[in-house]
């Protein structure tokens, strides 16, 4: 499904962020990339979404090569990822059922099937009450609950959480981690970045493991070792 | 038509819930139309004012005792057929006798001198006025030219003031023509710096949802998406900004026009007035037209991904 190859990312001629990457995800899998701040995940993420382009080789998104993709193709291929952020990047002028309807409207949906959709989405992330609050007016583990409703609201094929839990507590970090894993359960494709050796143990699921731009390990059932 | 009206609401609730900073917006803009207006009224008072002194620059050519009348007539038709010529007129030598006598009626030795005569010692003249100052000198040469010598006015033309006026006339011409490129380089510089200002404080207030902007993108949203609710907001801005601009000129204007008038020689409310409709569309024009591109602009730059 996502195949990448050869990919290296070089910032300002020397500092490098990737270096020669190839790995491939399959449909239906959960892949954590760990590492140290520094290795090269959230580069790697920015490649999957075409926010960042690669100094050499390519990244494909079935049989779309991301980088020779046209404005319009482009946010074709974003509407079929579901992205959460570290700091959740939330529209902080617009209410938890604004974000979620925002990310709707961006695809078409109607007001009908908007309607009908955010108030269930919100409840399944346990928001169903804030649904008229603003982001600056709910936690960060809320905050991050809103992001991944927002991220799987239009059943994207993919879901890439960058560093998720980073901002929060034990609590809030166990609750994305299940919901992230139901999602898989459900046939979504996951890819989650972090360095918290918790998480990559509790879920025993394929671990892609980075060290200075390079991929050092991939184990199907991987454990968080480094 | 969804897609508009999503875009519409997304932008007036952006305006409202950005608060102070689209205030602080409609206020440069305000002060951007405010500008314009003042230019209008400005140029107003301008080309009133040079037309006022147009209007005291003529040529007359007078013609010599007894000259014939039919010449004269058809002399004034040739002039009157000049693309360059506004207005003939002619006075006959007794009505410039007339008009001699009324001048210098508490004159009595001239009167009496006049009386001795006996005979009318005056001939006529035609008074020409041209459309632009800076055409005297074309009439001044056909008169001079075989067009009019053909006629035989040659043999009638007594003398031609235009020579006497020349150096007034000159000089008005480069008065004028100074002031109106003063005017239109004070306009053009004016409107510039407040474009600038404008663009520049619709950009920081845009430079402050960069993220977000990135954010839409992310999420899949289209270019016109995220661009359209930032341009009806810059629209909003316009709008409002019109309004207050005209609401705070009506007093001002009203004010000039009472206290003003006698030195500015134009009545700027009287004109404000019934120049109206056509200020607030070039006004509204102006303002939606500034904000939308302002907004256009400053949000392609965060759109490239």
């Amino acid at each position: 499904m996502i195949y990448f190859n050869n990919v290296s990312k070089i910032y300002n001629g020397n500092s490098i962020a990737l270096e020669d990457i190839t790995f491939t995800v399959t449909t239906g899998e959960f892949v954590s990339i760990v590492g140290h701040s520094g290795a090269g995940k959230t580069t790697l993420v920015k490649m999957i979404l075409a926010d960042d382009t690669p100094t050499s080789g390519t990244v494909f998104f079935e049989s779309l090569n991301v980088n020779g993709l046209k404005s319009g193709d482009l946010t074709k291929l974003r509407r079929r990822i579901g992205v959460v952020f570290q700091d959740f990047k939330l529209l902080s002028n617009k209410t938890a059922y604004e974000n979620i309807a925002f990310a709707m409207e961006a695809v078409g949906k109607t007001n009908a099937e908007i309607a009908s959709d955010v108030p269930h989405v919100l409840e399944l992330v346990d928001l169903g009450d804030k649904m008229l609050h603003f982001p600056n007016q709910m936690s960060g583990g809320e905050q991050q609950r809103l992001s991944i409703a927002r991220a799987i609201i239009n059943q994207p094929e993919v879901i890439i959480a960058d560093e998720p839990t980073g901002n929060l507590d034990p609590v809030n970090t166990y609750e994305i981690v299940q919901i992230l894993k139901k999602i898989n359960d459900l046939g979504t494709t996951v890819i989650l970045t972090t360095h918290n050796r918790g998480i990559i143990d509790s879920i025993g699921k394929r671990v892609i493991t980075m060290e200075k731009g390079k991929i050092i390990r991939d184990d199907k059932d991987g454990k968080y070792i480094i | 038509m969804t897609k508009f009206r999503r875009i519409l609401r997304a932008g007036f609730l952006n305006f409202k819930r950005s608060g102070l900073i689209s205030w602080a917006s409609v206020l440069v803009v305000t002060i951007t139309l405010s500008v314009i207006t003042m230019i209008i009224l400005l140029q107003a008072v301008l080309h009133f004012s040079l037309n006022q002194i147009k209007e005291k620059v003529d040529v007359t050519i007078y013609f010599t005792v007894g000259a014939s009348e039919d010449k004269i007539m058809a002399l004034k038709a040739s002039l009157q057929k000049l693309p360059e010529v506004a207005s003939v007129t002619y006075t006959s030598d007794e009505e410039a006798l007339k008009l001699f006598r009324d001048r210098h009626s508490s004159d009595y030795p001239t009167i009496q001198a006049l009386d001795e005569i006996g005979s009318n010692p005056l001939g006529g003249y035609l008074n020409v006025k041209a459309k632009e100052v800076s055409q005297y000198e074309n009439i001044a040469n056909f008169l001079k030219s075989d067009n009019a010598l053909v006629l035989g006015s040659s043999s009638i033309i007594d003398k031609v003031n235009y020579n006497q006026n020349k150096l007034v006339i000159d000089r008005l011409n480069a008065v004028i023509a100074g002031a109106q490129k003063f005017g239109f380089l004070l306009t053009f510089v004016l409107i510039i710096i407040s474009i600038i200002i404008t663009f520049n404080t619709i950009r920081l207030t845009i430079f402050i949802s960069k993220e977000e902007i990135g954010v839409m993108r992310l999420v899949g949203a289209s270019k016109m998406r995220v661009r359209g609710p930032f341009m009806i907001e810059g629209a909003i801005y316009g709008v409002i900004a019109t309004i207050i601009t005209l609401i705070l000129f009506w007093p001002a204007t009203a004010w000039l026009g009472h206290n003003m008038t006698g030195f500015l020689g134009l009545n700027i409310y009287d004109y404000f007035i019934s120049n109206f409709f056509q200020i607030f569309i070039i006004i509204l024009l102006s303002g939606v037209f500034l904000g939308m591109i302002s907004s256009f602009l400053a949000v392609r730059r965060y759109l490239d991904k």
